[in-house]
């Protein structure tokens, strides 16, 4: 047993049992982040605080919630609602943030693709993060199921019917996963689980795969700059903090995030009492009945791209590209055979190209999922669904052929 | 080495242990998740021939799902009459042509809407359309509805129990 003294003080008591200041320097404030960083560089922290809301107000609703297909909708709009006093608050707090956190993933995302973090070393920060969009992903799906209306009970049969697999007709692998032929009471019930315990527990623990995979690389800068982090964090701690290319994560670094966290909780409390509607689908608000469905079933938002590209196409091939737009965005690291790892604007014309064609095109995809079917619609949907795929074909083509810079 | 030959082994016999454990418990995990006893024991409907109108389309339910039940008028058969893709697909009971299908889109599963002025069936999620005998008439559906296992008896048709008419249909490929 290691040798323990009377302790002088509480923090020294700590600290000879848990090393509580060795801790804090390797946590925080020798943590070094680069200055050479911008606003965008706090959409972690971001979603960091999201997460904690939705965690919160889940909590609270779990509460009253109940998952039998007899009392699940009127648990929800009822109890929640009316009964409880301030339901309605975490419900919406739990459904806008469940859209939001969407939205702050993808500029996370593209801001990653952007400045080329998910090279040089950096590439288990980039796929541990999608690993935690396709989590987050089934999240949001398995929490659509539980309000059990009309859009839950669809998006329930259609999402399912996925794993029938097309012309393979794996029927009995669709009926195993909701535990009868249509989705009821089974479904509902594992699908409850799946988001209250399953899901959030992997979710926690690739967060903490996400942050250990950026202690070694450290985090990217604006210019892609390769910094030597020990040499810079000696010279911070020799007092020459001005020239130093790091600062400490705590305090320094944390009080811009957290003003940018500020910034994005007024937004965000602005949505939740003011426009929740957008996350809130009127057609949610009708139980749900399997022998009706709705005249337009549409995912919601953050699904619109990936729908859009299963749409035009028959089943079997709808289905193969829709599962090559699920896993493409995690090879990006060994797709772009460039050797430069700075923004997308300085690596040449090509890239530059891909890159804003590929934001501008998935803002395209997301538009025309919403849109029915029909007419010139269904044409620029099949267009963009194409060119989704020609460019991350063309991508390790163009790459390879990028100079040095 | 005599230490390292003991961890071995006893590493080995551990992983044994671990492995039948594993298969084990995957084995009880996914039985948990099959469909329950009650669930498959509920999967039988009776239907009344007899109360159906010529070109009424009816909604009916089987296993949670909708079963669309269409007694063919006789421009419909005549229609059908026109293409064995049709005519194979209807039911005869009692001398009457009915369609019985599942009433779920074969792309994705959503319902269909029946359009009495077009005779026809379109699906609002992905624009796929039916014809009154339950063949395609436009993509994305890759084939007909679905005809649910049926056994003929007497003027009721038994949805769930398999009978002659619906093996051979299965057999000709008519039908999943």
């Amino acid at each position: 047993m290691a040798h323990f003294t009377k302790a002088t003080s509480v923090k020294d008591w700590l600290n000879q049992r848990l090393a509580v200041e060795k801790l804090e320097k390797v946590m925080a404030s020798e943590y070094w982040i680069p200055k050479n960083i911008n606003f965008l560089w706090a959409m972690g922290m971001v979603l960091v605080i999201t997460f904690v809301l939705l965690l919160v107000s889940g909590i609270f609703l779990l509460m009253y919630y109940v998952p039998t297909t007899a009392e699940a909708f009127n648990s929800v709009n009822y109890t929640i609602m009316r009964e409880v006093d301030f339901g309605w608050l975490w419900r919406h707090v739990h459904g806008v943030a469940a859209s939001v956190v969407f939205l702050i993933i993808y500029i996370h995302m593209f801001t990653g693709i952007y400045y080329g973090s998910y090279k040089k070393g950096r590439e288990m920060i980039w796929i541990s993060g999608m690993l935690l969009f396709v989590a987050f992903s089934a999240e949001a799906f398995s929490g659509y199921m539980l309000p059990w209306g009309q859009m839950s009970y669809w998006a329930g049969m259609v999402i399912t019917n996925l794993f029938s697999g097309g012309s393979l007709h794996a029927d009995g692998l669709v009926e195993w996963i909701r535990g009868d032929y249509v989705p009821a009471q089974a479904f509902l019930g594992r699908f409850f689980m799946l988001h209250v315990l399953l899901i959030p527990v992997a979710i926690l623990g690739l967060i903490g795969l996400h942050f250990g995979a950026l202690r070694i690389p450290h985090v990217n800068n604006q210019d892609g700059e390769e910094i030597d982090f020990d040499a810079e964090a000696k010279k911070y701690l020799d007092g020459d903090k001005a020239g130093s290319k790091v600062m400490r994560f705590a305090n320094d670094f944390m009080s811009k995030d957290m003003m940018v966290v500020g910034v994005y909780l007024v937004f965000f409390f602005y949505l939740v009492f003011y426009n929740y509607g957008f996350a809130m689908d009127p057609v949610n608000f009708d139980p749900a009945d399997g022998l009706k469905t709705p005249t337009h079933i549409y995912p919601e938002w953050y699904f619109l791209w990936s729908y859009e590209i299963l749409r035009p196409f028959n089943i079997d091939l709808g289905l193969i590209l829709f599962a090559f737009a699920q896993v493409i965005f995690v090879l990006l690291p060994f797709l772009d055979r460039s050797p430069n790892a700075i923004p997308a604007n300085r690596r040449g014309k090509a890239f530059a190209i891909w890159f804003w064609l590929m934001l501008a095109n998935m803002i395209v995809l997301t538009a025309m999922g919403k849109l029915p079917p029909a007419g010139i619609f269904s044409q620029i949907g099949l267009v963009s669904a194409i060119l989704f795929v020609v460019q991350w074909i063309a991508l390790p083509f163009i790459t390879a052929r990028e100079k040095k810079v | 080495m005599k230490e390292n030959s003991r961890r071995g082994f006893m590493g080995k016999a551990f992983g044994a242990v671990a492995g039948v454990g594993a298969i084990g418990s995957l084995v009880a995990m996914k039985k948990t998740w099959d469909p329950l006893p009650s669930v498959k024991a509920a999967g039988f409907t009776t239907l009344d021939m007899s109360i159906y109108q010529e070109g009424v389309m009816v909604t009916e339910k089987w296993r949670g799902k909708p079963i669309f039940v269409l007694k063919q008028t006789a421009e419909m058969l005549a229609n059908a009459k026109k293409n064995p893709k049709d005519i194979e697909r209807l039911v005869e009971v009692d001398g009457s042509h009915y369609m019985v299908c599942i009433g779920l889109c074969t792309h994705l599963g959503c319902i269909p809407a029946f359009r009495e002025a077009k005779n026809d069936f379109k699906c609002a999620c992905h624009g796929g359309e039916f014809t009154a005998s339950g063949n395609v008439q436009k993509v994305p559906p890759p084939r007909g509805f679905d005809i649910p296992p049926f056994k003929i008896d007497g003027g009721k048709l038994v949805l769930g129990e398999v009978g002659p008419e619906w093996q051979s249909m299965k057999d000709n490929g008519v039908t999943l």
